[in-house]
């Protein structure tokens, strides 16, 4: 009986292992290319890291560097030049500046809308709901066209705003944190109402602190999706290089003269992808934790 | 001052009409109960007094002063609930802060940071800090006041929530249920608590209940509502003694009244089963309901034209007192009779017992469920 549970265990184990392998293996090419010399991406040897054996690069000194300052073991080559040849500092904090930008304004929309649709009564609020379901409904791409020539017109092309302004209203995040804040007892709205609140207080005061395993889940989404957005920030920043976010700036190494550089391309990614993956792991942590809502009951 | 004038209060959802033009007045210092059968109102009203509901028509006076126009926050009342609803994410203290905080600071007070520039602050603060202490201590919280909700015990919470609404001192407090969520040996032990801080605070308690035994148990007076309509309001002894209708004669006293289906002829005495009383009804020629409380009945040997006969079908032995479950004889019945167990004991289940009543305790009711007055005698 135990020997046969232990093999009926050992299945899930073996599949779920198959899975993750499926997950990891590509950022394990990612990490593995960033360390490796261009020869050895190419014929594909080397195992994780290579050989690091110290070598002059040609794609360095046709740039223009010394043959000495292009001399190095390819881990350090593959960072230094990704850093060299694109401003990806620059970048990372234009990810940040828009993903967060668009994150706070998303939660300050959101949070007072599924506030109203989930606990006030008002005429229309059923009509404003589904309305809300029915514009997740609509795809990005589908409206991507009339959004850019909004904002042409509105000469917003090649700035901060046109990252930031499409994505402020997030039905999604009015969905969500409605959702969440029907399971709130109306009890403890009640009583904040009897305690002098406001309804605006309500909402940052009493709701967001009880949302905040939502607004986490919310976080995660919404960060992620821009973090890792390339189609929006491809078609608003035409020129602009001061602007382009990660997604663009690892583009940079692709085509051009000294194209199929992978190695520092990869470097670029690693950088480009290790924020999200840390600031995934510390919200995790907080995410299970949660604050639950046993002091109700 | 706390006092409350329900006048001609109607409320209605959608087509549904919830309350039926209700009157109450309510004196400063007074405990009163609100009670009925689930549905039937009461919390309705309760949130109306509060300004958490607004009512269809009719007035709310505090004070003698018109607050229908005026929001839950402005009206000095202070609500407790029956889940509590304490803001889990804040400790006890910050809890019993809270509406303090938002009465006595200003809004820029209120700023994180940069409020505690105003000079102000400081000596609000501390009459703040005075406040939750001394109510803490009066509560016997002092102990919990750097937890948070989710680690205290229900009869924890019920003290914190009841310290949220006394550190406010206002006019009235308002209660929906609070008791409800408490094990049975702690709501008992509370009421007395509840009863002991109302008549230290000397102020008006608005207590909703289900629990008639806790209306009867706190209350200076109860007003009894079913159906959305307020029935009777009186001291709890009257209520109990003089129902003024089947309904409130049925809703309070537990073990349930015992109903007799009975006549009147046209002198006026009433019979039923085989009993005829000695008391002539004021409506005569009439089928009236007898209601007889089972404190009212007693278990005898006798077996005289004032008895009558039935089996006994169940016994509920609660100690001081013993409930017969009894079918009487023709089958139309099932009552209740108190006995006291030093003289009921060896009465079992299936045995057959006469049953005789205390003279003059009897209640009528006509077919409408009105109270019916015995003449004069």
């Amino acid at each position: 009986m135990e020997a046969k549970q232990y093999i009926g265990e050992g299945w899930k184990h073996a599949i779920l292992i198959i899975g993750a392998i499926v997950v990891m293996l590509p950022f394990y090419m990612m990490v593995s290319m960033s360390l490796k010399s261009q020869q050895e991406i190419q014929s594909i040897s080397g195992g994780l890291i290579g050989a690091q054996e110290t070598q002059t690069f040609p794609v360095c000194v046709k740039t223009g560097y010394s043959e000495e300052t292009c001399t190095m073991k390819p881990y350090q080559y593959n960072y230094w030049f990704a850093f060299e040849k694109a401003p990806i500092p620059r970048y990372l904090m234009n990810g940040v500046i828009v993903t967060l930008s668009i994150f706070i304004i998303q939660v300050l929309v959101a949070l007072p809308c599924a506030y109203a649709l989930a606990k006030l009564r008002f005429y229309g609020r059923e009509f404003v709901f589904s309305m809300v379901l029915f514009c997740l409904l609509i795809p990005v791409h589908g409206i991507a066209l009339p959004l850019y020539v909004m904002l042409a017109q509105a000469g917003l092309v090649d700035t901060y705003s046109a990252l930031i302004l499409p994505w402020t209203i997030s039905v999604f995040g009015i969905f969500l944190m409605r959702q969440f804040f029907m399971t709130v007892p109306d009890e403890l709205i009640d009583a904040a109402r009897m305690d002098g609140m406001g309804e605006y207080a309500i909402v940052w005061k009493v709701m967001l602190p009880t949302a905040i395993p939502a607004l986490l889940a919310f976080a995660i989404f919404s960060v992620v999706a821009h973090w890792n957005d390339y189609f929006w920030p491809r078609m608003v920043i035409t020129g602009n290089r001061d602007l382009f976010t990660p997604p663009l700036g690892i583009r940079e190494f692709r085509g051009g003269i000294d194209s199929d550089e992978f190695g520092p391309m990869m470097a670029s990614i690693v950088t480009v992808t290790v924020p999200l993956i840390v600031a995934f792991i510390i919200a995790q942590k907080r995410f299970i934790e949660g604050i639950t809502l046993t002091g109700m009951k | 001052m706390g006092t409350i004038s329900l006048k001609n209060i109607s409320k209605s959802f959608g087509s549904t009409q919830v309350l039926n033009n209700l009157n109450v007045d309510i004196n400063d210092g007074e405990f009163l109960t609100l009670v009925g059968p689930s549905g039937c109102g009461k919390s309705t009203l309760l949130r109306i007094i509060a300004g958490l509901e607004q009512q269809t028509s009719g007035d709310v006076l505090i004070d003698n002063k018109n607050v229908n126009r005026v929001r839950a926050s402005e009206r000095d009342l202070a609500m407790v609930f029956q889940s509590y609803a304490l803001y889990p994410h804040l400790t006890v203290r910050r809890n019993l802060e809270t509406p303090l905080r938002l009465r006595d600071y200003n809004a820029f007070e209120r700023l994180p940071l940069i409020g505690n520039f105003s000079p102000s602050k400081k000596e609000k603060t501390e009459s703040i800090n005075q406040l939750v202490n001394k109510t803490s201590e009066t509560l016997k919280i002092s102990e919990l006041l750097d937890r948070k909700p989710g680690q205290l015990s229900g009869g924890q919470r019920q003290r914190v929530a009841l310290g949220r609404a006394m550190v406010r001192e206002p006019v009235a407090f308002l209660m929906d249920e609070p008791l409800s969520n408490l094990d049975a040996a702690l709501r008992v032990h509370m009421r007395s608590e509840l009863s002991e801080l109302h008549n230290s605070l000397k102020t008006t308690f608005v207590y909703v209940t289900h629990d008639q035994a806790e209306a009867l148990t706190m209350s200076s007076r109860m007003a009894v509502m079913i159906d959305g309509n307020l029935l009777q309001l009186d001291t709890p002894q009257e209520v109990y003694d003089n129902p003024s209708s089947l309904s409130v004669a049925q809703f309070v006293g537990s073990p349930k009244i015992n109903i007799f289906k009975g006549t009147s002829d046209s002198s006026g005495t009433v019979s039923f089963l085989n009993v005829n009383l000695k008391r002539k009804s004021s409506e005569s020629n009439t089928d009236l309901h007898i209601g007889i409380r089972p404190e009212h009945l007693e278990i005898t040997n006798e077996s005289n034209e004032n008895t009558f006969n039935g089996t006994v079908a169940y016994r509920e032995n609660l100690g001081s007192d013993i409930f017969f479950h009894v079918n009487i004889e023709d089958g139309s019945n099932k009552i209740i009779v108190r006995g006291l167990p030093q003289f009921t004991h060896q009465i079992s289940n299936g045995s057959s017992v006469n049953i005789k009543r205390v003279s003059d305790k009897a209640l009528l009711f006509n077919q409408a469920g009105m109270r019916v007055q015995f003449t004069n005698a």
